[in-house]
């Protein structure tokens, strides 16, 4: 495949390069469209948007829809704007993330260098959880919240979450310990390093790429959820992305699209954040685990 | 009772035993070579001195303290690995100090060690250099240095150099042998080449398919294989074995083989043979003991002449290696360099014949 694109591009004459910049420019252009109309119309006034200009740049410039969306909007019955809901994500998303990291490592760590009876069985059983749909679990891990008495909370959210991370952890620090070398653990046993000191000191050193791939992966699909935040924490402890549901679907008053976009947008924008932050790495840490393992 | 005692060890994985009843005990100081053919269990058993794989039956002691069970950091042993093991993220100083500092040496004492390690083995420059700035030979010391800095009871070496290009691992094994030679240190040492361990070892443990075939020094070694296994592993190129009948000569046995010209040809051995008289055997000659008649030891008893057609000649240059046609197979010789041999043509050969050795052509083991 790549060789013979290679040969292509070696043939192609001006023309046909013109013609697939131009090509290439415009599907970016069309991927990218709405997000420039989110853009546009959260910085408009409402009534350039009723007007019926969608696509025009805004006449009058204005952050009002995006100062509402953050702290004056109705979300449900509360004008409480998205605020404190985002905060929630952020007390959702950073414990979960931290949580399911560390548990995969040291999972990781102990599935390939402190081999036991069974443990590719319980590999094969963590991978499986991977796979189990969301929808069947609600019921059971609503009473499972209820028993702990932490349902409608962050803290049942957190673990949620976190039971349904550590398979992808799990499954990521797996492959990516498989191909780092035995003998440096052995040579660090025979130092007199115990397990936890093996731990901190010869593997985590080395496992940067793959911490990036594990936390883009985990924040992206845990900030994202709408199903489980909505199930098990509507109400006070609700995470963004039902609350940007909620100020969507409030029906009282007028409907302020200019005030929607901009409240998407901001609940978009820590996972295109974490993307473009790291984003370079997550590419380098995908092929690194996958060499091997 | 040794240095470091192997008693009836085994080592089982599930089902299957790899490793059956070794019994080696090995005194303070010996260099012990394990060489065998890959797969014979070598890294098992230096795994299993290391405290790195269980003991299944039997015991392993060091200085008359059981080991069973006792954690690789406390039985006071180094080990230097094939692939080298440095920790990649940590500096050649950190590398070699790690050790110490698990085992809670203050920091002035640690840099005093490393200093006197990197001296020794001068690699003061590269102290603050990682593993992956470093030449092959570079790491092979740093990775002998965080050995020596522990000062251990014993030192393990699994295949050290087998990752070097080969004038590199000749330096090398000429460093290791100084380094025995000033410190003492016991060592154990794994190594599937057999020159290494004949220039390396005061003692060598053959091993084949689990079982130790032979522990002896390298000459007795040599010499005196005490099988077929032993004879053709041991000595580059390896030993010619041929079939032969026994001929009583009065009270002297000799093996009646074939020429290249299908004339037998009688080869006196140094073997009370009697009872084998008119038995098939298979006699030994190593490659340098079938050579040009001008070349043959002059105080060898048993030296015997023969015409022999030369079917190859490689010349080495230091000596000549050449291929003839012995008991109907091809058999190796070594003559000076400036013997003449041509191929195709028949040459005389001296066959010393002190240096042979008979074994059971079934059993495989040594007639003596
Ligand atoms: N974890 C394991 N499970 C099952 N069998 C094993 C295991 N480790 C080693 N073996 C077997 O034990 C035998 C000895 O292995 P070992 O690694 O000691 O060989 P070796 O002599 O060091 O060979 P090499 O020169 O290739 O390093 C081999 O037949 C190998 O297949
Ligand atoms: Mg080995």
């Amino acid at each position: 495949m790549s060789v013979a694109s290679q040969d292509n591009a070696m043939k192609t004459g001006r023309a046909a390069r013109v013609f697939i910049y131009v090509f290439l420019l415009v599907f970016a252009l069309f991927y990218l469209l709405p997000f420039f109309i989110m853009l546009v119309n959260s910085v408009k006034p409402l009534s350039e948007i009723t007007g019926g200009n969608m696509i025009a740049l805004p006449q009058v410039w204005t952050l009002e829809p995006w100062l509402g969306a953050w702290s004056t909007a109705q979300i449900g019955v509360e004008p409480t704007g998205l605020r404190p809901y985002f905060w929630n994500s952020i007390k959702m998303v950073v414990p979960a993330v931290v949580i399911c990291t560390a548990i995969g490592a040291l999972n990781g760590y102990i599935l390939t260098k402190w081999r036991f009876r069974g443990d590719t069985l319980i590999f094969g059983l963590m991978l499986f959880s991977c796979f189990i749909p969301f929808q069947i679990v609600l019921i059971p891990m609503a009473r499972i919240l209820g028993i702990l008495e932490i349902s409608g909370t962050t803290t049942g959210l957190v673990l949620v979450h976190v039971v349904y991370g550590i398979g992808f952890s799990t499954l990521y620090f797996r492959n990516y310990y498989a191909a780092f070398p035995t003998e440096l653990v052995r040579a660090a046993q025979i130092d007199g390093a115990g397990f936890f000191q093996i731990f901190y000191r010869i593997l985590m050193p080395s496992s940067g790429p793959i911490t990036v791939v594990c936390v883009i992966w985990l924040f992206t699909n845990i900030w994202n959820d709408f199903l489980f935040g909505a199930s098990f924490a509507s109400g006070g402890a609700a995470p963004m992305t039902v609350a940007l549901n909620n100020l969507v679907n409030s029906s009282t008053g007028v409907r302020e699209y200019n005030v929607h976009f901009a409240g998407a947008i901001m609940a978009a924008l820590p996972t295109l954040l974490v993307y473009i932050v790291a984003g370079r790495y997550f590419v380098r840490g995908l092929m690194a685990g996958s060499v091997k393992g | 009772m040794g240095f470091l005692d192997i008693k009836q060890a085994t080592k089982s994985y599930g089902s299957v035993e790899v490793l059956h009843g070794v019994d080696i005990a090995v005194e303070e100081g010996e260099f012990l070579v394990l060489v065998g053919p890959s797969g014979c269990g070598k890294s098992t058993l230096l795994n299993m001195i290391a405290g790195l794989e269980d003991i299944t039956t039997g015991e392993i002691a060091i200085k008359g303290q059981r080991m069973n069970g006792v954690h690789p950091s406390k039985r006071n042993i180094a080990m230097v690995f094939q692939s080298y093991a440095l920790y990649p993220n940590m500096t050649v100083g950190q590398n070699i100090t790690f050790g110490l500092e698990m085992h809670g040496t203050p920091k002035a004492d640690r840099d005093k060690a490393m200093g006197e390690v990197a001296e020794l083995l001068q690699i003061t420059p590269l102290l603050g250099r990682k593993p992956g700035q470093l030449s092959g030979g570079q790491r092979q010391r740093v990775a002998m240095g965080r050995a020596l800095v522990r000062n251990p009871d014993v030192f393990l070496f699994d295949e050290p150099l087998s990752n070097l290009d080969a004038k590199l691992r000749v330096d090398m094994r000429t460093e290791i042998k100084k380094l025995h030679q000033r410190l003492g240190t016991t060592i154990v040492y794994v190594t599937h080449d057999q020159i290494e361990a004949m220039t390396l070892s005061t003692r060598i443990a053959v091993m084949n398919g689990g079982y130790v075939q032979q522990l002896g020094t390298p000459k007795e070694i040599y010499d005196n294989p005490a099988n077929v296994f032993v004879a053709s592993f041991m000595g580059s190129p390896s030993m010619n074995l041929m079939e032969g009948v026994v001929r009583m000569q009065g009270a002297e046995a000799a093996v009646e083989i074939a020429g290249s010209s299908g004339v037998p040809v009688l080869l006196p051995v140094n073997v009370a043979a009697q009872r084998l008289d008119g038995q098939t055997v298979l006699l030994g000659i190593r490659p340098e003991a079938l050579t040009d008649p001008d070349g043959a030891d002059k105080n060898a008893r048993r030296i015997v002449t023969l015409s022999n057609v030369v079917d190859v000649t490689e010349p080495a240059g230091s000596d000549t290696f050449f291929t003839t046609t012995l008991a109907g197979k091809d058999t190796i010789g070594r003559m000076r360099a400036d013997a003449v041999a041509v191929p195709g043509q028949v040459a005389q050969m001296a066959i010393n014949m002190d240096k042979a050795v008979l074994f059971d052509p079934t059993s495989g083991d040594r007639i003596r």
